[in-house]
């Protein structure tokens, strides 16, 4: 079990990872040659106050790691700065947005986690015969269909064509608001049920060929039991930890798929802010995406000794 | 000095090549593509930015193979001119980050101790954030267009080169022949240059291979969201996103077509990169 000794030093880890990556968003501006106020004003005829405001904004007066300290002061309290294309709060524009996307990614993950479980599974039992062939080459080809492609290829099949499901919008209230996420969800799913199905096809392979499956079989238990309880609860550190590293993807994907769609998230918005040269936005996605990245994954470390306790005493123990 | 040459020449031998028909399938394919796209103006029958108003959401004909977009434009010359964005884009991204992350590798596998400590925190939080959501990034600093992009990418995917060679330079080094050299008096630095570097290239190269189909469905992602290439300018990811206005109305060619060849090559690149995977890395536990 984990010492509470390890789950502080992960979560020093976890404030040092977030740290660095927060320098990276706030710095990354000074990359760009030039004067600040005419970087961040790009595009807009500015009124004098308008100069004013954003220079008070982001301190830029103030030397550099002081605009930094006060960027995240404001952020721990809420305050990501003023959208400049919508002359509101970011924090504002940015909650407005938020469910769409949680609700694309809760659809996308129940998905991805039912169909990459039992696709995987099936074809680690029937490993080598013509179903888990079949299983290999359709995961070969899903994997190849970026969202965008998938996107497109629904719109036009279940959309247009059958007239199924709609191609436009998230819809009011919740089971149309699910009605309007189905399409959205499964061109979102799709890559990643392949890599999930993949680790589990392989972990669960690696598994089923251990000693210690035999000698339950070898007590008589039946096969239903030994995939249970001894194939596949062992087999499940690996795909908690690849679900972890695919939460960045996921969210990054949303954008394309909301763009698609003409779902109103925070994808389809961190494009619309790209285009608008609305970098206080921006930047304030690019940090939540990276935080929720950066804490799943944690939460992922932290808890895996739970789920298999052999990891807790180090991987020399596998 | 001939029994670690040998060694190396060991390593090096490919396996014995048996017949693999997707293998050779997907090479025609990028083999086809690549010279349609540096013969682009030989080839395409049309201009590919000429407008024909007479000619809109034409259908496949013989005068138009794919058919026409929205604006009459040929679909089949589009495609052929769009395959150069589409794959010239991926091949400096998959060129820039394996020599950057060859070159941090071998810096971090060879000399270990803190320098490898401080790059291996580095890369955890270059992985934090996606090649995409850099794509992005560098697009909402610099600019729309292809340049930005292709930098930020080549950033975005040096680590996961880097911590390749790392892990493979890591294991090579303790292996008898670089003791031979190092007892012979040759300088670590030569060694790691001229003896373990060309042991572990052909390994990381054919993981690169794969990275390959990644890149280049990302910037046709980028292109999709307006942020890529630009109109008027034909790529594939830019007549993907041209084309859905058609697809709700029931046009499909002009967004398929291009959907189509994304897949396609994605899936050659990537049965080409797990067979070389294969045919390399047998010889050297990873």
């Amino acid at each position: 079990m984990t010492t509470l000794r390890q789950v502080a030093g992960k979560l020093g880890g976890l404030l040092l990872t977030l740290f660095l990556a927060s320098l990276l968003v706030f710095f990354s501006r000074f990359l760009v040659p030039g004067d600040p106020v005419s970087f961040l004003l790009r595009g807009r005829k500015p009124s004098p106050e308008a100069i004013a405001q954003v220079a008070a904004q982001y301190g830029l007066g103030l030397p550099p790691w002081q605009q930094y300290l006060d960027w995240v002061g404001g952020i721990l309290q809420g305050d990501f700065g003023r959208s400049l294309q919508f002359r509101q709060d970011v924090s504002v524009v940015i909650g407005e947005r938020l469910p769409v996307t949680l609700g694309l990614v809760v659809m996308a993950g129940t998905m991805i986690a039912v169909v990459g479980l039992i696709a995987g599974a099936v074809a680690a039992l029937n490993r080598g015969r013509v179903l888990d062939r079949a299983v290999l080459v359709g995961l070969t080809v899903l994997g190849a269909i970026p969202s965008f492609v998938g996107s497109i290829v629904l719109i036009a099949v279940f959309a247009v064509q059958l007239g199924w499901f709609p191609s436009f919008g998230s819809g009011e209230g919740f089971l149309d608001t699910v009605y309007h996420l189905v399409l959205p969800s499964i061109a979102l799913a799709v890559v990643f049920v392949v890599l999930i199905a993949k680790v589990t096809r392989s972990s669960m392979i690696d598994q089923l060929g251990r000693e210690h499956v035999e000698v339950a079989t070898s007590r008589g238990l039946t096969r239903g039991t030994v995939i249970r309880r001894h194939v596949f609860r062992n087999a499940i550190g690996p795909i908690l930890t690849v679900s972890g590293l695919l939460v960045a993807g996921l969210l990054v994907a949303s954008s394309i798929v909301e763009a698609a769609f003409g779902l109103s998230g925070i994808g389809s918005l961190l494009v619309q802010s790209v285009d608008r040269l609305d970098f206080p936005v921006v930047q304030a996605i690019v940090l939540l995406i990276v935080t929720a990245f950066v804490v799943v994954n944690a939460i992922i470390d932290i808890l895996e000794p739970w789920v298999d306790p052999r990891s807790a005493a180090g991987a020399g123990a596998r | 000095m001939t029994t670690p040459t040998m060694a190396v020449k060991v390593l090096r031998a490919p396996r014995v090549r048996r017949g693999n028909l997707s293998f050779d399938i997907s090479l025609a394919i990028l083999a086809v593509m690549t010279l349609a796209a540096m013969f682009a103006p030989l080839i395409a029958p049309y201009d590919p930015d000429a407008v024909d108003f007479a000619a809109i959401y034409s259908g496949p004909t013989a005068a138009h193979w794919l058919g026409t977009d929205a604006l009459g434009r040929d679909i089949l010359s589009r495609m052929i001119f769009g395959a150069r964005p589409a794959l010239l884009g991926p091949l400096l991204v998959v060129v820039a980050s394996t020599v950057i992350g060859i070159l941090l590798g071998l810096l971090a596998g060879w000399r270990g101790g803190w320098i490898d400590a401080v790059l291996g925190r580095i890369f955890d939080v270059v992985f934090a954030f996606p090649a995409l959501l850099i794509a992005i990034m560098a697009v909402a600093l610099f600019g729309k267009g292809l340049v930005a992009p292709v930098v930020a990418m080549s950033i975005a995917y040096a680590p996961f080169v880097a911590r390749l060679t790392r892990t493979l330079v890591a294991s090579e080094r303790s292996r008898p022949y670089v003791a031979a050299y190092r007892v012979q008096g040759f300088s670590g630095s030569w060694i790691a240059l001229r003896r373990v570097l060309p042991n572990v290239t052909p390994i990381v190269g054919a993981q690169s291979t794969l990275n390959f189909g990644y890149v280049l469905a990302e910037l046709a992602a980028l292109s999709f969201l307006g942020l890529g290439v630009q109109a008027p300018t034909a790529d594939w990811g830019a007549m993907i996103n041209e084309g859905q206005a058609g697809v709700v109305g029931g046009y499909f060619l002009p967004a398929i077509v291009p959907a189509i060849a994304v897949v396609i090559v994605v899936v050659a690149v990537n049965v080409i990169g797990e067979e070389l995977s294969d045919r390399i890395g047998g010889g050297i536990p990873a």
